[in-house]
């Protein structure tokens, strides 16, 4: 076993085991929780990166590439194994990067205390295994610890509607978890194992009985992964939940729980059904590409008439993560290759977004778009990454969310499914709008004088504390938030000339889905 | 039928005691209840598993000689049993946090926490 492979449980291994150590050091230590977090997170990061430049180099189809480890030696399909592909390694660098950079701005902003950073390696923890895991039983288990973290972090929020908040999204999240648990064993059921690798192979050899508990177990994952992923009408935990978080937090349950959970259901569909099975099954498709649909319209929709800034942005999640079940709907190698650029280009974005929000609500205490008012003439740096990433979302080329909805649209049109293309068309134009109102008020409408009482009356405005409730001072934007916020947006923008390389990374993983496919 | 069901009733009462618990879980007001219809229907899919396990006149799986009964398949066990470990954290967790509304909020009730939630 080469020492790569070593590497693969590794990552999960050790945020887990060195969560423990903020709280036993701090018995003795104070403060010690952000330098354990942000070594362990640049260290993850470190080793995806060497992960990243063996397998995305290696020539071969999807498993030939992949760095496999089995677990204590039992071989699949009786052991448990964790796989880095390429795919599951671009997520990893993801979730690792972002977990890191967040911790940047966590330094100075974020919420303190070692119990904070326990839950947070946590969540780092079981994110990883949710990318890496090649079990789809380890994929549930994974998906609780996650989620556990994420109910811990949501709750440990100023007030109690933070608490409210994380059990609406504990009861929603664990019937999600139930339902495809159950949707495993329905599949356990039909084909008598747990194996990623060995379903795909064994699915398309299923004879009529063992086919139909498939197909049945295929729907519950679907609408399992439907609530984790947000997609309307299962998406009501998701406002609440990202705007009643601690601002430090908000931009990496944002940026990477939904992300794992989506990345998870592209997983299933593609790596474990597999296409041709899905397609073969009566409205299968039909059912997940309305589901995209609906989300993405009511998403942006609900986004349009926020007044909050975090509730706009979580509408907006909503949305955006329609267009990317949509595409896993239309079944072709074109929109596949776009919903995973999507993927990470979203993931990217929100969370710089998130980060500038949670600042400006710390430091400004500034929530609703009104308030933002004179935004641009204050925090130039920060005004202007807000823009960048804003308009990625829209999908201005050349940003990545150009590139994720083109290769979409592209896969839609070849594959003649119409009513996504028409969606895509509209939501763009939906974004727009929420978009430009954001922008407008920050660079055009003059601030708010701050003496002046606000002409509305809302709770969230006066919740940071500060007397003035608009922004009419400038305050020096932290190193670590800066840091972060321009690395977004040159990423952003960087990425969108690199719509090429995703492709190639990507290729093996997609090759591998259509040999199985064809 | 009556011949399915005769031969199938485990699946029928798992299915029944997962309607009750998402019932549970939607309709009532009760906090804790609430939890505890999210207990029950996860109970139900654990039900499930050990459902699917059985084989008729099956032995334990373990390796001896002797016998030549099918051994029953040990996975689903293994899985319900860390499906239980999750099921039992998340629910430390919701009453935690049912605790902690309780004690800013002073109710349990889904409606009046509504109220006095849109009074403040």
């Amino acid at each position: 076993m080469s020492s790569l492979e070593t590497l693969v449980v590794l990552l999960i291994v050790a945020p887990i085991l060195l969560s423990l150590a903020p709280i036993a050091l701090g018995l003795r230590y104070d403060r010690v929780g952000w330098p354990v977090a942000t070594i362990t997170t640049a260290g993850l990061f470190a080793a995806v990166l060497a992960l990243a430049s063996d397998v995305f180099v290696a020539e071969g189809t999807n498993r030939e590439v992949a760095r496999i480890h089995v677990l204590g030696n039992f071989e699949a399909p009786m052991g448990i194994e964790l796989v880095a592909d390429p795919l599951s390694t671009l997520i990893a660098l993801l979730i690792t990067g972002t977990a890191f950079g967040v911790l940047l701005h966590t330094r100075t902003n974020g919420p303190r205390g070692n119990t904070f950073y326990t839950a947070y390696l946590l969540l780092v923890g079981g994110l990883l295994g949710i990318t890496l895991t090649g079990d789809v039983f380890n994929l549930f288990v994974f998906l609780e610890i996650t989620s556990l973290a994420t109910y811990a972090l949501v709750a440990s929020g100023d007030g109690p509607e933070s608490a409210v908040a994380a059990l609406k999204y504990l009861i929603l999240g664990t019937v999600a978890a139930s339902l495809y648990l159950m949707g495993v064993g329905l599949l356990f059921m039909g084909t008598g194992t747990l194996n990623m690798a060995d379903l795909a192979a064994t699915i398309p050899t299923l004879e009529s009985q063992n086919v139909t508990l498939a197909r049945a177990g295929l729907a519950f994952i679907v609408i399992g992964f439907a609530v984790k992923v947000a997609q309307w009408p299962l998406h009501s935990w998701q406002p609440d939940a990202y705007q009643h978080a601690p601002d430090g937090v908000t931009p990496v349950i944002a940026a990477l729980v939904s992300t794992a959970s989506a990345y998870a259901l592209g997983r299933v569909l593609f790596g474990v059904y597999g296409p041709e099975f899905v397609a073969s099954t009566p409205n299968a498709s039909t059912v997940v590409v309305t589901i995209g649909c609906l989300s993405v319209v009511a998403g942006s929709t609900l986004a349009v008439i926020q007044r909050d800034v975090m509730r706009l942005l979580a509408y907006s999640s909503v949305s955006q993560f329609g267009l990317i079940v949509a595409a896993y709907g239309v079944l072709t190698d074109q929109a596949l290759s776009g919903a995973l650029i999507h993927l990470v280009g979203h993931g990217l974005t929100k969370a710089g977004l998130f980060v500038a929000v949670g600042w400006i609500a710390i430091a400004h205490g500034a929530r609703t778009v009104d308030e933002y008012a004179g935004l641009a003439g204050r925090q130039p740096f920060v005004a202007g990454a807000m823009a960048v990433l804003l308009l990625s979302l829209v999908g201005i080329p050349p940003s990545v969310g150009f590139v994720g909805k083109w290769y979409i649209a592209l896969g839609a049109v070849e594959a003649q499914a119409w009513p996504v293309a028409a969606v895509i068309l509209f939501s763009t134009m939906l974004t727009l709008a929420y978009v430009a109102r954001l922008l407008e008020t920050m660079y055009v409408t003059p601030p708010l004088d701050s003496a002046a009482e606000p002409a509305y009356d809302t709770p969230a405005a006066t919740d940071g504390g500060h007397s003035s409730s608009s922004i009419a001072t400038r305050k020096s934007v932290p190193l670590g938030t800066l840091t972060v916020l321009v690395l977004a947006a040159v990423l952003a923008v960087a990425l969108g000339f690199a719509g090429e390389l995703f492709v190639d990374v990507l290729e093996p993983f997609l090759e591998s889905v259509l040999e199985v496919s064809s | 039928m009556i011949e399915l069901l005769a031969s199938h009733y485990a699946y029928v009462l798992v299915f029944v005691v997962l309607g009750i618990g998402l019932y549970m879980t939607i309709a009532s007001q009760n906090l804790v209840k609430k939890l505890i219809g999210v207990n029950l229907f996860q109970s139900a899919i654990f039900l499930f598993f050990v459902a699917t396990a059985y084989v008729e006149g099956g032995r334990a799986p373990i390796l001896k000689t002797g016998t030549d009964a099918p051994l029953a398949s040990p996975l689903p066990q293994v899985i319900v049993l860390t499906a239980i470990v999750v099921g039992i954290a998340l629910t430390a967790v919701g009453l935690a946090l049912i605790v902690r509304i309780h004690g800013e909020y002073g109710t349990l009730r889904e409606d009046t926490l509504r109220e006095v939630r849109t009074d403040e």
